[in-house]
This record gives structure tokens, C-alpha cells and sequence, in this order.
């Protein structure tokens, strides 16, 4: 029995000496500054910061907004997939797969040609209408952030999806289709509940990776989005205020640990 | 199945283009586009040339790639042996050890890797060690990152795996180093050449926490192409970007031929 735990320690090692100890180092640092001295100080001047309560705010309506997007448009398209095949239906669904191995500011980064202020929406509204310059400015504002993050964590919610629609029953659908109910209805009362606990547990992943999402942000490079990642960043990076950081960085931890706790215990109850 | 009906069936396929056109395949093909763009101030590109990747290819960017080649293979493979190490530990302990172990290498996914940064970065700029400045301190945040991945898979397909095999193989006296060597591990090698495949896709995009602490000397691509991007040099930052993209898709594809050639032996 003790030999058996005892090959679980070099790992635990490793990791406890690679991330534990490193963050308990965040926790110390945010109470406990290198320039000396024990105080919730750092706490109560970030709590006080405007800038800092804009950022949770933003932060959170952000992620929240973004996985409501995720779950509608992931369910409409899983759903077409799956349910109204088309020919190429399985290349789209591989296409996705490979959607997921890319990182997430090469979305961005694609958004600036699409909608950006010499783009190509505004490049064929000036073509079109001859004015002067294009409406679409919202790339540098929360908007902008917001589409990028529901492109790309859409794929995220799909994935599941696609595994629990495929262990659904054919017949299922046909015994309800045969009985007079129309395709909405099957949607609602058949395939919703089947999908529920593959949406939750992408949903609560999606989350997690918004709250935490920091590429998307930096490459939007607009000064008016701040969210907590890109405050510790901006803290520690440019104005080297480490205690501050640790400080955001301990915030933001326990919201997304929670968040990312409350995810395992809803996908295991969901048995995914 | 669901729509039965002819011109339903082409609303709905009709729906699903409009939605998933412009959202998915329009951003990779802009980029692509792009990185063969001299100028873009219409609805097309034009000026079309390849001086891009011919600067994507040599100098800074050519020594980004090495570097973040180098960096998500040494990361995905330490964290593919830490990783398959705990969930193999994991599977053996009782269940109330089981629990704790998966908890603590699930942690670094829940964790904002800006945090990781930020705190890999406050730990080993002081004494006992000392990795800030040196390349070590960015493959050991990216390993800390991919290892929670790693775990996650491999101890998925462990449990997974049919205990008879093992079974059969120790009733016949083999050792265990000699089941976990002979039967174990090469059950589970479809498994692992997958996490080791999403590992490196994760380790070639990081950004976050890479930003956080990568000394001058050891630019990763991300870096590159953020700081191509920040300078308003776009089109040379998306030809560094297919390239990162393809670099991923070929390491990507050689590794699920691996895979196929062990779920057929």
C-alpha cells in the first residue's frame, strides 16, 4: 500500500514545487511585498482602483455574454450537423477539431482585415455606398473582444455536443416524428433534454476559458478593454507593480478555480 | 432526419452557411490571403507577393520557429511522462487519493495562465532557483500548462482500459515493470501520441503566459507575431502566423498516423 502512494510523490513533487509553491509565492507577495511589511493594503487600494472594478466587471459580463453566444450558435450548428446532414457534414465537424489546435488571437488578428477600419466590410460599404469611411468600429471596443471570443470558443461547445448527439437514438426522433410533432418540437422536447448535461459541461468549460482568455484581448490591443488577465499583465509587465498583480491575480484565481470546481462537479454528475 | 421536407432542408443548410461561413472558414482564409497581401485597403487584397514568408522564413522568425518547435516538444514530452506518471500513480492509489491527485493536476486549466505566468515568474527570479532570463523558465511554464492536459487524457483512457489484458499478462508472471512496459503502455500509445499532439498544439500557441516572462533571447512565434502585429507590420504577422499554423497541422499529422498504426496492431 505505501509503495503504491509512494509512486504518486515524484510527480506531486514536481508539481508542488512547478505551480504550487509558485502560487502560494502569488498569495505571499499579495499580503506580504518584497519591500516589507504584512498588510491588506495592496487589497484595499486594488479594491478601491476604478480601474480595477471596471476590469471584474468587464471580465465577468464579458465571459458570461460570450457563453451564452457559444452555447446558442454551438447547439444550432451541432444540431445541423448532426441531425440535417449534408454532404462534407463529417469535414466540418473534423474542420472544427482543427479549428481548436490553433490559439485564439489568430482570431483577432483575422477580425482586423475583416471589420477593421480599412478592412473589408468597410472597404465594400465605401465601394458601394462611395462615402468616405465604413460604420464597423467596434473591433476596438468590448464588441469586438466579445465575437472574437464566441468564434472561437464555439468549437469548444460543439465538440461535446457532437459526442452526445451521436449516442442519440435515431428511433427516438422518427416515434415522435411519426406521432405529428414538427421539428421544433422534437428539437425542444427530445434532443434539448438528451443535450443538456454535453451543454453544461461545455458551457461551464467555456466559462472557465473566457474568464481566463487573454490572447483575444491583447491582440484587440484597444485601451478601453480591460479585463483581469490583461490587468495583471499590465501591473506586472509594464508598471512592475508586483504586489498589484499578485493582488489580481488572487482574485482572479479564486473566481475561476470556483467556476472551474463548480464545471467538474456538473460534468460529473452529467457523467461526461 | 429531423427536416424532412426539400426546400426545408436548404433553409436550414442555407442558415448554416450564412452562420458558419463568415464566423469559421473567413477568418483562416483572411489570414492566408493576407500574408500574400502587399496592400488592403478595399474589399480584396492586392499587390500580391511572397516577400513575406520569404522574411517569415530567415532571421528573427526562423529562430522563433526553432524556438517554439523546440519549446512545445521538450514541454509536451516532460509533461506527456509527469502527466501519464500521475494517472498511472492515480489509478493504483485508493479512490480518496485518486480524487486529491486528479484535482491538483487538473488545477493548472482552471488557473489563468497569465497567473501561471505571473507566478513561475515571481518564484524563480529569486534564489534557490534561478531560471528568469533563461530559456528554461518559459518551457517550464508552457510544461506546467500542457501537463494538466496530458493528465486529463491519458487518465480518461486508463480507465478505459481493459483490465483483463494486464491480468492475463500477470497470471502468466510477468513482473509489473515488465505489464507496464509490455502490455500497459503500448495499449495506451493511441492515447498518448493524442495528448502528445494536443500538448504541442497548446504549447505552440501560448501567449498568455509567455508574454508574462520570455527573456529576449528565446522569442517564441506568438511573441513575434504580436509584436509584427503591434508595429502595424499585419501582413508580415499573418505570414508568421500560417507559418505557425502549419507547422502545428504537419507535427499534428504525423502524430495521428502514429496513432492509426497502433490501434491496428
Amino acid at each position: 500500500m505505501t509503495r503504491r502512494l509512494a509512486w504518486a510523490l515524484p510527480p506531486v513533487a514536481l508539481l508542488a514545487l512547478f505551480f504550487l509553491y509558485p502560487l502560494v509565492l502569488v498569495g505571499r507577495q499579495s499580503i506580504h511585498p518584497d519591500t516589507g511589511g504584512t498588510s491588506l493594503q495592496p487589497y484595499a487600494d486594488v479594491f478601491a482602483s476604478a480601474a480595477f472594478r471596471e476590469a471584474l466587471w468587464t471580465t465577468v459580463w464579458l465571459a458570461l455574454a460570450a457563453t451564452v453566444g457559444c452555447l446558442v450558435l454551438g447547439f444550432v450548428l451541432a444540431l445541423v450537423i448532426a441531425f440535417v446532414p449534408f454532404p462534407g457534414a463529417k469535414a466540418v465537424a473534423r474542420f472544427v477539431d482543427v479549428f481548436l489546435s490553433f490559439p485564439s488571437f489568430l482570431i483577432t488578428l483575422a477580425l482586423l482585415f475583416i471589420y477593421g477600419t480599412v478592412g473589408m466590410a468597410n472597404g465594400l460599404w465605401t465601394d458601394v455606398t462611395g462615402a468616405a469611411e465604413g460604420p464597423f468600429r467596434f473591433l476596438t471596443t468590448p464588441w469586438g473582444v466579445l465575437l472574437a471570443e464566441v468564434t472561437y470558443f464555439t468549437p469548444f461547445v460543439m465538440r461535446p455536443l457532437l459526442a452526445a448527439f451521436s449516442q442519440l437514438d435515431t428511433a427516438q426522433l422518427e416515434a415522435a416524428s411519426s406521432l405529428g410533432a414538427r421539428a421544433p418540437r422534437i428539437v425542444r422536447q427530445v434532443i434539448l433534454p438528451e443535450a443538456l448535461p454535453a451543454l453544461a459541461a461545455g458551457g461551464s468549460l467555456v466559462l472557465v476559458l473566457c474568464l481566463n482568455e487573454f490572447g483575444i484581448v491583447l491582440f484587440t490591443g484597444a485601451k478601453g478593454v480591460t479585463t483581469l488577465p490583461m490587468l495583471v499583465y499590465s501591473k506586472a509587465i509594464l508598471e512592475s507593480d508586483y504586489p498589484g498583480a499578485c493582488v489580481v491575480a488572487v482574485v482572479n484565481v479564486l473566481i475561476s478555480v470556483g467556476l472551474y470546481g463548480l464545471y467538474r462537479v456538473v460534468s460529473r454528475r452529467a457523467g461526461a | 432526419m429531423l427536416v424532412h421536407s426539400r426546400t426545408g432542408k436548404w433553409a436550414v443548410w442555407l442558415v448554416f452557411l450564412v452562420l458558419f461561413l463568415p464566423l469559421f472558414a473567413l477568418p483562416l482564409l483572411v489570414i492566408l490571403a493576407a500574408s500574400f497581401a502587399g496592400h488592403w485597403s478595399s474589399v480584396l487584397p492586392s499587390g500580391f507577393t511572397t516577400a513575406h514568408y520569404t522574411a517569415a522564413t530567415r532571421g528573427e522568425a526562423l529562430q522563433a520557429l526553432t524556438t517554439s518547435l523546440v519549446t512545445a516538444v521538450t514541454a509536451s514530452l516532460l509533461a506527456l511522462a509527469v502527466g501519464t506518471w500521475a494517472a498511472l500513480a492515480a489509478h493504483a492509489a485508493p479512490k480518496p487519493v485518486r480524487r486529491v491527485l486528479d484535482t491538483l493536476f487538473v488545477l493548472p486549466v482552471a488557473v489563468p495562465s497569465v497567473v501561471v505566468g505571473l507566478a513561475v515568474l515571481v518564484a524563480f527570479s529569486q534564489p534557490p532557483l534561478l531560471l528568469n532570463g533563461t530559456r528554461w523558465i518559459v518551457i517550464v511554464a508552457h510544461t506546467v500548462l500542457v501537463t494538466a492536459f496530458a493528465h486529463q487524457s491519458v487518465s480518461a483512457a486508463i480507465t478505459r482500459l481493459d483490465p483483463a489484458y494486464e491480468q492475463a499478462a500477470a497470471s502468466l508472471g510477468a513482473r509489473p515493470s515488465y505489464v507496464l512496459w509490455r502490455v500497459r503502455l503500448p495499449l495506451l500509445l493511441p492515447s498518448l501520441s493524442a495528448a502528445a499532439g494536443l500538448c504541442f498544439a497548446l504549447s505552440m500557441g501560448e501567449l498568455s503566459a509567455t508574454m508574462m516572462l520570455y527573456p529576449p533571447d528565446w522569442t517564441p512565434l506568438p511573441v513575434l507575431i504580436y509584436a509584427a502585429t503591434d508595429r502595424g507590420a499585419l501582413f508580415a504577422g499573418s505570414a508568421v502566423a500560417v507559418v505557425l499554423m502549419t507547422a502545428t497541422l504537419i507535427v499534428l499529422l504525423a502524430v495521428s498516423r502514429v496513432r492509426t498504426k497502433a490501434s491496428y496492431r
